[in-house]
């Protein structure tokens, strides 16, 4: 019996699976495809203080090996969340945890506030790392001042798991890193989506009304392996690892790596079963390496 | 709206080249397929080809519920729909259904259906359904050349096939938008249309000039086809809806055309 089992913060998860925000909407649509009671845990989309109508059509071009998309955290805001979306979501079996963001940091602190009140979520999310708003967003997440300011502020008013997403749109990701501990991060995720850009040439214009976006899918998986090993390295506090996971393999790189869970992302757009898959192909590779225990493998990477 | 959505393995019964850019791929299912309906779509993954990393939507141009197959009609565009175009009887394809809303029907019995480019895909299974209903259809077909028309005697069993050449080699000469029919004393109980957005919305503004009921079908890009990337959105009179899951049909008031 191989124990797939791992506990990040005060966060019991059946096995380090977990899918990444802006990929999963908020859970309902998947539960065609797959039992949301199989994921370690679900990270629905951004929530922000109010409103937002996101970006203009075009929003997604496709680019090799992954695509870049310029949402914008469309949502209907965060009284809309706990009013008509918490009671349909709050009693999947699993983690569900809720990203959110906003443009000041008022707004942050106003939504975490509202979502600690809610008693089925057992972590939050803060993304710092959205680059496709104007304001806020990736903006808090690029510079280690703000975020460490961000954190703290969200920290004082929310009292569960403070889970801190960071952007890979940086020059040191272990700065970042330190600065969302020093502000009380219990837990790191990461990475975001890294800022790109595509053009139609025969139109001579850029793709994304946005003109850039965020890039994601296995393009930018040797990125994200790299920054999860360094952070893992530079910080103590418990590491989630995303960005292009579209296998097992994968995501047995990412523990490796340092990575205590993992997060699937756009791969949930081209196969929303591929949780599943990922979750019995863990299993499967500990059975043929003989691991008893995925928490074996956390940071195991022989160098 | 959609029933519960799958994802399947289907087999390629047969692939049609119909010219040199379009193709109709039939494919059978091992298990029985829900009931179709017109405007409805698919995603399918395109395996084996580098640069084709999403999957791909294709509108459901024929449904068989008694072979349990499903056709549809894809225009070569990129490397993708290259590859697809070289399956062959008996292969595989990963297959996500049923997406989408659907064409509604009309409030009276004649309607006309519009359809430029492979913009046509939906509109042979929305005539069908249609005159199984008892409605009275005219299709109206463009293409650049007589040599590219294909398909023509399959339409001619569901009503009156109209038909514009650039070139002018068969039916009018022009585009399909500029067709003597917008300009007669015709009129229809509802214009369907389906082709690029700016023929779409010519067809729209001729419609409501006309104060004729107008369903659209968009093909705005996706990434998931199910309603949580939020890239496909269009905006509407009642706020952005997704074209995946709202859509691919709208009607043109709603979407202010």
């Amino acid at each position: 019996m191989i124990d797939l089992s791992i506990k990040i913060g005060h966060l019991n998860m059946k096995n380090p699976v977990m899918t990444a925000s802006g990929t999963f909407g908020y859970g309902e649509e998947y539960r065609d495809f797959l039992d949301l009671g199989r994921l370690g845990g679900i990270v629905v989309k951004a929530v922000t203080g109010n409103n937002r109508d996101g970006n203009a059509y075009p929003r997604m071009a496709e680019t090799p090996s992954g695509m870049l998309n310029s949402v914008g955290l469309q949502n209907k805001g965060v009284d809309y969340f706990v009013k008509e979306i918490y009671p349909l979501i709050k009693d999947f079996d699993t983690n569900v945890i809720v990203n959110i963001s906003g443009s000041t940091i008022e707004e942050y602190v106003a939504v975490a506030e509202k979502i600690n009140e809610l008693e089925n979520i057992p972590a939050i999310e803060l993304n710092i790392s959205c680059p496709n708003v104007k304001q806020g967003g990736m903006a808090f997440g690029t510079i280690s001042s703000t975020a460490t300011e961000v954190t703290a502020a969200v920290r004082k008013v929310y009292k569960k798991d403070l889970i801190v997403k960071l952007s890979p749109n940086v020059t040191s990701i272990q700065e970042m890193a330190k600065a969302v501990v020093d502000g009380g991060a219990d837990i790191i995720s990461l990475i975001n989506t890294l800022l790109g850009m595509a053009i139609d040439a025969d139109k001579r214009r850029p793709v994304l009304s946005t003109v850039t976006g965020g890039l994601s899918g296995p393009a930018i998986k040797p990125v994200a392996l790299r920054m999860v090993w360094q952070v893992s390295k530079a910080v103590k506090v418990p590491v989630i690892g995303m960005g292009g996971i579209m296998n097992a393999t994968d995501a047995i790189e990412f523990i490796l790596a340092g990575a205590s869970a993992v997060q699937v992302g756009t791969a949930n757009f081209i196969d929303p079963g591929v949780t599943m898959k990922i979750v019995e192909g863990i299993e499967a590779w500990c059975g043929l390496h003989k691991v008893g225990s995925v928490k074996e493998l956390v940071g195991g990477l022989i160098s | 709206m959609s029933g519960k959505k799958i994802l399947h393995d289907l087999v390629v019964l047969k692939n049609e080249h119909l010219n040199k850019w379009h193709f109709i791929l039939e494919l059978q299912a091992p298990e029985l397929l829900p009931q179709f309906l017109p405007g409805q779509f698919v995603q399918v993954l395109v395996k084996d080809s580098p640069s084709t990393f999403l999957r791909r939507p294709f509108s459901i141009h024929g449904f068989d519920p008694v072979k349990n197959t499903i056709r549809l009609l894809i225009q070569i565009k990129g490397e993708g729909t290259s590859h697809l175009s070289l399956l062959r009887e008996g292969d595989k394809l990963n297959v996500m259904y049923p997406l989408g809303n659907s064409f509604t029907l009309p409030s009276g019995k004649n309607v006309l259906l519009v359809g430029g480019g492979c913009g046509v895909a939906p509109l042979l299974f929305l005539a069908r359904w249609l005159k199984e209903q008892d409605v009275k259809v005219t299709i109206l077909t463009g293409w650049k050349r007589k040599e590219d028309i294909f398909e023509k005697d399959v339409y001619l069993q569901c009503g009156e096939v109209l038909v514009t050449t650039e070139n002018g080699s068969e039916g009018e000469m022009g585009m399909v938008t500029s067709h003597t029919i917008f300009k007669s004393d015709r009129t229809f109980d509802r214009i369907y249309c389906c082709g690029p957005d700016r023929m779409m919305k010519a067809v729209a503004h001729m419609a409501k000039r006309k104060g004729i009921d107008c369903e659209v079908s968009l093909e705005n890009t996706m990434a998931c086809g199910f309603g949580v990337c939020l890239c496909c959105i269009t905006p509407t009179n009642h706020g952005n809806q997704r074209v995946c899951m709202e859509g691919p049909v709208f009607s043109t008031k709603e979407l202010g055309w």
